[in-house]
């Protein structure tokens, strides 16, 4: 991957890259089906994320998008209705198997939320914290190279390198997100989850959120839920579609339509419903 | 919209025309008024016999003495016993509130599933419901008899700081365990989400994460079990004793300042005798302590009080 063809990609407003064509998929979802007790609130989805590409889940408002993104660290498991069938296998073995344990998933699947959320710590005990609590064994200065290369990494360093000791909570909250970006990418993530991490952030901050994804392709997985079409579209090799419809009891569940390279998805969708809600006819 | 309905006069009412506005104002400013009224008048009440006594007794000679005995002839008017013994049993109270009160608050509010809460927590309450006197006779008769006594052997007489403090401290686990559920689940779900995200378990969040967002809570929580535990009469007087002492030994009974209070206030000295003076002058330090505890709570919660 060149700078070039990201420029490209950037200028053309869509993310059709070389990225999107071939996929090796770092995770395959099969058959997935999530409940919320008795509710059955996301039905069959079965796709593929692939490695070093940044997949986006796009679709109206109650189609899954999110819970689907949020099983693939198992945080699903923190609601406690909430249960999950099917298959998603992350390099050969079956996330939901009975035997895995979701801490160690969730310490390879790194995730960002929607609101950021630093904990009350100092800017450096929010970086340094994944790496405490996971049991890497790291002196002092280890821990602060580390917290340098994941700053860096989020691009905050050079904002926050004198003021290391304040509170996370005194950061504008642009900054908060990449402060929790940094967090996630401390504990060397294999693929990193991101529930809308834009929806409370202005333009420029979102821009910011944005470069630094393209960044961080290069070294991880990327897989993003938005609200927001331009931004699937900039940044994202692969989007699956989701929509939500009724079933014949009058519930209403998430699906998936398709899934292609965001080029495709934007410009020459196989269903319909993709292109009605891509022009802005629902949704 | 009506079309039939003309409105002739364009002419705005005087806003002093809300008379019911006012009298409302007035009412609920009077409440308040009220209750800071009645705050001057004990403080004014507690002051001048206070100060009465302190015109017999040198303030240094208070505070620092070390007997008490303000009934003997010749009295003497050291306060220190007094409050050596409401150290040792607020003390004890807080050995065994804090961890049992924090520890139930972690479990109500990061282990149990909703509908434990739900049960457990009224139940945790009633702790709090159970009259102090009712707690003052557990105290006796079986926390000194048969726990101290029979089944620790410990050598303790029927009066001991221990049990006084070992029961206050059941007393206000409630106070603490409630107030501090109360802060820890009120710590956005979100910030225990992005601990799990990144791989920690649930010990892990909730005491690197969850504890220190909810700390000032936690810590008026206890402010709270203290200032309760200072101002407790009832246990202290009926397990603790009634003999002011200085001891390095919990086993022995000793006065609190609430307990004398209690005690002298049933007896009869002459309203404007120097006996009379001193269930005040006491009765201030006890006031000032407290107001005192409250003060650096506040402190607390502002100082660690975190916007989430």
């Amino acid at each position: 991957m060149t700078s070039d063809s990201q420029g490209l990609s950037r200028s053309m407003h869509l993310g059709a890259s070389t990225r999107g064509e071939t996929v090796h998929p770092i995770m395959e979802l099969r058959n997935l089906d999530v409940y919320y007790g008795s509710f059955h609130a996301v039905r069959d989805i079965s796709l593929d994320v692939g490695a070093n590409q940044i997949t986006a889940f796009i679709g109206p408002s109650g189609c899954g998008k999110s819970t689907v993104l949020r099983c693939l660290n198992r945080t699903n498991d923190l609601v406690p209705s909430a249960r999950v069938t099917g298959v998603i296998d992350y390099r050969g073995q079956d996330l939901y198997a009975a035997t895995v344990d979701p801490i160690e998933v969730r310490r390879r699947v790194g995730m960002v939320f929607q609101k950021p959320n630093p904990f009350p710590k100092s800017i450096f005990d929010n970086v340094a914290y994944g790496p405490r609590v996971t049991g890497m064994k790291l002196d002092k200065s280890e821990t602060a190279d580390l917290v340098e290369h994941a700053l860096s990494k989020a691009g905050l360093w050079s904002e926050v390198k004198d003021k290391l000791d304040q509170s996370g909570f005194a950061l504008s909250g642009g900054q908060q997100q990449r402060l929790c970006i940094a967090r996630a990418i401390a504990t060397s993530p294999d693929i990193l989850l991101m529930d809308e991490p834009c929806a409370s952030l202005d333009p420029i901050a979102t821009s910011l959120i944005e470069d630094l994804m393209l960044e961080l392709v290069n070294d991880y997985t990327v897989v993003i839920v938005t609200h927001n079409m331009q931004q699937a579209a900039r940044v994202s090799d692969r989007t699956a579609f989701f929509s939500a419809r009724v079933d014949d009891a009058g519930q209403r569940y998430g699906h998936l339509v398709e899934m292609d390279q965001t080029s495709k998805i934007f410009t020459n969708p196989s269903d319909s419903r993709t292109e009605d809600y891509i022009s802005g006819r629902f949704g | 919209m009506n079309s039939s309905v003309k409105i002739d006069d364009f002419s705005l009412r005087s806003s002093s025309l809300r008379i019911g506005e006012r009298i409302i104002r007035g009412t609920l400013f009077a409440a308040s008024a009220f209750s800071v009224l009645i705050t001057i008048g004990i403080v004014w009440s507690l002051l001048v016999p206070a100060l009465e006594f302190f015109r017999q007794v040198p303030v240094m000679d208070f505070l620092t003495g070390t007997r008490w005995a303000p009934r003997f002839k010749p009295a003497s008017f050291g306060v220190l016993p007094l409050i050596v013994g409401t150290l040792w049993t607020t003390t004890i109270a807080l050995i065994v509130a804090v961890p049992f009160g924090l520890g139930s608050a972690m479990y109500l509010s990061e282990y149990a599933s909703d509908k434990t809460r739900r049960r457990l927590k009224p139940v945790v309450e009633l702790l709090a419901g159970i009259p102090t006197v009712v707690y003052g006779f557990f105290a006796i008769e079986f926390v000194t008899r048969v726990v101290l006594k029979d089944w620790m052997g410990l050598d303790v007489g029927t009066f001991s700081v221990l049990s006084a403090g070992l029961v206050m401290g059941v007393m206000i686990i409630p106070t603490v365990a409630s107030l501090s559920e109360d802060a820890l689940s009120a710590v956005p779900l979100a910030m225990r989400q992005g601990s799990f995200a990144l791989g920690a378990n649930k010990m892990q969040t909730t005491l690197r994460v969850v504890f220190p967002a909810a700390f000032s809570g936690i810590a008026a929580a206890v402010v709270l079990g203290i200032s309760r535990a200072v101002g407790e009469t009832m246990i202290v007087a009926l397990a603790a004793g009634n003999k002011p002492n200085i001891s390095s030994n919990p086993l022995e009974g000793a006065q609190t300042m609430t307990g004398f209070i209690a005690n002298a206030a049933l007896g009869d000295s002459r309203v404007g005798s120097l006996e009379y003076d001193t269930l005040f002058a006491v009765g201030l330090l006890l006031f000032m302590s407290t107001l005192i505890i409250n003060f650096i709570s506040i402190r607390l919660v502002r100082r660690y009080r975190e916007a989430y």
